[in-house]
């Protein structure tokens, strides 16, 4: 049965598979087993990365598309629903019209987009949806009495998913349940059937399609699959997903601005976990996410650590000083790319596969 | 027959997944001209970007002078004096007649630099280059480039010249241009590996013979043996030298 | 053709060659065309000087990436780090020379001048190292290209905040660079022409370089087929990586004249000027000089022309002209053949 959830798309090798177990158990009781404001907060985000990285993963490691258009897609769901919140007032109605809303505009915007690549080459198409990324975002502040320029729009959520909201007077495993916790959890099975469904579609025909496509284009075209229309599909799809991770994200932050959605750091983060998690893989996004979150806001401290104890050396604690960390972080993405392309999921399952066939060929008889 | 300048011994080639070459065997002796015969398909461009280094042997041995080639790029294999016009002639067609010579003769800066006398017989072998000397080359007949695609291979003395079809889609009067000139080049003794379907030329040229088919060469010898023997001809090329003029 | 033309084929008459010039005429609309929209003849006249500095500058930094795309079909996208290189390289340089160049105006131009030379070098001793450690090891493959380079680009970034801090800086103009020339009712700014004359200088030289050298000779033609190239006997490897160099001792000098007329740096100033010069040389045409040139000019006047005009959509006039030319050219102003 756990076969059929996961599409058939085993994790294919031990350690993976614990890790994965590990992240999920991780967050569907992070609120009561790591309490405090930060650690839900951490978890959250990890949530929202799982699905963005994900979404863009069906593109580049599927598909084999570079576009940096992603984050546009992520901002347009958030302020979907902030403006909606804002202009209707907050409730259920707000969500769903803002949802509704930003989609229709993600699947206008990435028809286009996805019909353009049709007049240019790869390397044209990565750069122009580069400068539409740049675009938007300044579109984003220009707008101010539509978007709330720099400073964003902040706005309150349904009842339910308010802090404010506190329907049990007693403590609940330890953990006063509060609006957020409900957020939470909202988030997680959102992300969790989203990403099944990701899992679904890179699974089926389709999804096979894409990925001979992304092999050997011109071939995909003379066996008869109209390339132009499967990475258009795979476009639309991908900016989908990526709308419904910004809403869950305006939801959990009550808050919206163009550096928390739009950003060219956060375009440069889903890459650094695509590739570093492994592409084409889909569970290198959850890998991913989680270590990168996990070392965006934790590992600081730890290279502190490492500097004051380096304090005498020369240079070296510049080198680990915790503003740093992007820097080992971007080495380890170039050596990602060339040395290990399918990232560490793919390096878990090359090892279980090497184990595999040592086992087997020791079992053969000489 | 001479010793040989080029040697391949068991030459195999893959392009990708295709296995091109299954092993060529044949010498092209110094001073003289080597024809390279075969059905479409046979490999005979395959084996000429192989010697060329364009594509790399997968097996086999390219001896040049003696020397082993078949691990060396495409520069290094180049600079030993061994002049490569493509089938489709390689022609820049953004540089003037003149820029393309000045490129091809390696060791001119610029137009001053280049042999007067060379170029001058360069021109009386082909009038129309010294016409359209300042004209970009793209600009030129399918036959004017072609002049200029051979042109750029006898700029300089070479020890070596390896040509790929050059009468394709030309006029027979343009053909005969090229034979006159190949004629001249074998006066000087220059070594030519030439690749061509059309048999008139190779009859006209050719000193020695090697045909190609299927990756492989299937007959090698002298070429007045083959033009001789009629049936040899049938068998190899599937129709007469004598019935094509 | 029959044998009476062919008896003589030096009497085939064929046409002169023509220079495509409707992208030029496509310069000379915008200029004109925004005398009207904007009214005033000296307001024009300084927004055009100010788009053709920036034109210039951005061409400066642009030309570079497109040769190397051209003749190696490597597309940089952390083409950037080399301009936040020069950029900081100058405050360093010219921070130093404060007092020397306040002195007055021809040492205020010397110290601009070494400034300049010193990024330059710097850059293309960086862009040595990028090439062989990062471009080198993903020739052909376009996706890996796009990803290393782009890692490259954050790691510099973070390389560049750890010696120079992670704040902006300013990059003051020397007092006697400083003010304006007035043209009747125009101003126009001393260091935009400056800027246009270095420009100028820059383009005269690449043009002369490319037209009148065996070198230039040698790119021109790898650019259109590098395998003839190379079957001529030439190692266009090493070709490349003298381009490679220098194109980012170009995008030094570039970061430099930016960071001037700005008057501040700060690490992400690669990051937004590689959108600017994507654009420039989508429009151009990749691995065309020229596009490149007149793309850059363009961009330069319009972001000055919509900056005045409406400054809300200045950074879409920049998109709508890209879009625009790519409907008219979908290989950008002047493509290069044969690719």
């Amino acid at each position: 049965m756990l076969d059929r959830l996961l599409s058939h798309d085993r994790p294919r090798s031990r350690w993976l598979a614990l890790a994965l177990i590990v992240v999920v158990l991780g967050l569907a009781v992070a609120p009561f087993a790591f309490p405090g404001a930060k650690a839900l907060s951490v978890a959250a985000k990890v949530l929202v990365f799982i699905l963005l990285v994900a979404s863009f993963d069906l593109l580049l490691g599927y598909t084999g598309i570079v576009s940096f258009a992603h984050t546009m897609f992520f901002g347009i769901g958030a302020y979907g629903v902030a403006i909606a919140s804002t202009a209707m007032g907050p409730g259920f109605a707000a969500l769903l019209v803002g949802t509704l809303g930003a989609l229709a505009v993600s699947l206008g915007l990435s028809l286009v987009i996805g019909l353009f690549s049709l007049r240019v080459k790869a390397i044209f198409y990565a750069m122009i949806t580069l400068a539409v990324a740049t675009a938007f975002q300044t579109l984003a502040s220009q707008l101010s009495d539509f978007t709330g320029g720099e400073d964003g729009l902040t706005f309150k959520n349904p009842e339910v998913f308010n802090p404010s909201f506190e329907p049990f007077e007693a403590p609940f495993l330890g953990v006063s349940v509060d609006g957020k916790i409900f957020a939470y959890y909202l988030l997680f099975v959102a992300v969790a059937l989203l990403f099944l469904a990701l899992l679904r579609i890179v699974n089926s025909p389709f999804g096979r399609v894409l990925q001979a496509i992304r092999e050997n284009d011109f071939r995909a075209e003379a066996i008869g699959f109209r390339t132009v229309v499967y990475r258009t599909w795979s476009n639309v799809l991908s900016a989908a997903f990526a709308t419904l991770s910004g809403v869950l994200l305006a939801i959990w932050l009550r808050y919206v601005g163009p550096d928390t959605t739009l950003s060219f750091e956060i375009m440069l983060d889903i890459l650094l976990i695509v590739v570093i998690g492994g592409m084409g893989t889909m569970y290198g996004a959850v890998v991913g996410a989680a270590l990168f979150v996990l070392a965006q806001n934790y590992l600081q401290d730890l290279l502190k650590l490492g500097a004051t104890a380096l304090e005498g050396v020369p240079l070296l604690p510049h080198v680990i000083s915790p503003d740093r960390w992007l820097l080992w972080l971007g080495v380890l993405f170039v050596l990602s790319v060339y040395h290990f392309p399918t990232g560490v999921v793919g390096r878990l399952r090359a090892m279980a596969l090497r184990f595999e066939n040592n086992d087997s060929n020791q079992r053969r008889p000489s | 027959m001479n010793a040989p300048l080029l040697e391949l011994k068991a030459v195999q080639t893959h392009i990708g997944a295709y296995h091109i070459l299954h092993g060529v065997d044949f010498a092209v002796p110094e001073g003289e001209v080597t024809m390279l015969l075969g059905r479409n398909g046979a490999g005979k461009t395959t084996t000429l970007r192989t010697i060329m280094g364009l594509w790399q042997a997968s097996a086999g041995e390219v001896r040049f002078r003696g020397q082993a080639i078949q691990a060396q790029r495409t520069p290094d294999i180049a600079s030993q004096g061994i002049a490569y016009v493509p089938e489709n002639m390689g022609i820049f067609t953004d540089l003037t007649v003149k820029e393309n010579i000045v490129l091809a003769a390696r060791n001119a800066q610029h137009e001053g630099d280049l042999d007067r006398a060379r170029l001058d017989w360069i021109f009386g072998l082909f009038p129309a280059l010294q016409k359209f000397w300042l004209y970009p080359a793209g600009k030129l007949s399918g036959g004017q480039k072609q002049m200029l695609a051979v042109a750029r291979a006898i700029c300089e003395p070479r020890a070596l010249i390896l040509i790929d079809e050059p009468s394709k889609g030309l006029a027979p009067s343009i053909i005969q241009n090229l034979v006159s000139a190949f004629r001249e080049l074998k006066r000087q003794k220059t070594t030519i590996l030439l690749v061509e379907q059309n048999f008139m030329m190779a009859k006209a040229l050719g000193d020695q013979v090697a045909v190609m088919d299927n990756g492989r060469v299937v007959h090698r010898g002298a070429m007045a043996e083959l033009v001789e023997n009629e049936s040899l001809q049938q068998r190899l090329l599937g129709l007469s030298l004598g019935a094509h003029q | 053709m029959n044998t009476a033309v062919a008896a003589a084929p030096e009497l085939r008459q064929i046409p002169k060659s023509s220079f495509d010039t409707k992208p030029l005429w496509l310069l000379a609309v915008v200029v004109l065309g925004a005398i009207p929209a904007i009214g005033s003849g000296s307001t024009w006249l300084t927004l055009t000087v100010a788009g053709l500095a920036m034109g210039f500058i951005v061409f400066i930094i642009a030309s570079g990436l497109t040769l190397v795309f051209g003749l190696m079909d490597v597309l940089n996208f952390g083409h950037g780090v080399f301009i936040a290189l020069g950029a900081f390289v100058a405050t360093s340089v010219m921070g130093g020379m404060a007092g020397f160049s306040a002195q007055g105006g021809w040492q205020s131009l010397v110290s601009i001048f070494c400034a300049m030379l010193v990024a330059m070098a710097v850059a293309g001793a960086v862009g040595l190292a990028f090439e062989r450690l990062i471009v080198r090891p993903v020739y052909g493959l376009h996706l890996k290209q796009i990803l290393i380079t782009m890692g490259g680009m954050i790691v510099g970034e973070e390389i560049i905040k750890m010696i120079w801090g992670p704040l902006q800086i300013a990059l003051p103009l020397p007092d006697a660079l400083r003010g304006s020339y007035l043209i009747g009712d125009a101003s126009i700014e001393k260091y935009r022409l400056i800027a246009s004359a270095i420009g100028a200088l820059v383009f005269g030289a690449l043009v002369w370089t490319l037209n009148r050298t065996k070198i230039g000779l040698l790119i021109r033609a790898g650019v259109q087929d590098r395998e003839m190239v190379e079957s001529l006997g030439y190692r266009i490897q090493r070709l490349f990586i003298g381009v490679f160099v220098a194109g980012s001792a170009l995008a030094g000098l570039g970061g430099v004249m930016w960071g001037l007329y700005q008057q501040n740096v700060s690490p992400q100033i690669g990051a937004q000027v590689n959108v600017l010069i994507f654009i420039v040389i989508i429009i151009g045409g990749l691995g065309s000089t020229l596009g490149c040139f007149i793309g850059a000019l363009l961009v330069g006047l319009m972001a000055n022309y919509a900056g005045f005009l409406a400054p809300k959509v200045a950074l879409f006039s920049n998109i709508a002209l890209m879009v625009g030319v790519l409907l008219w050219r979908p290989q950008g102003l002047y493509p290069v053949t044969n690719r």
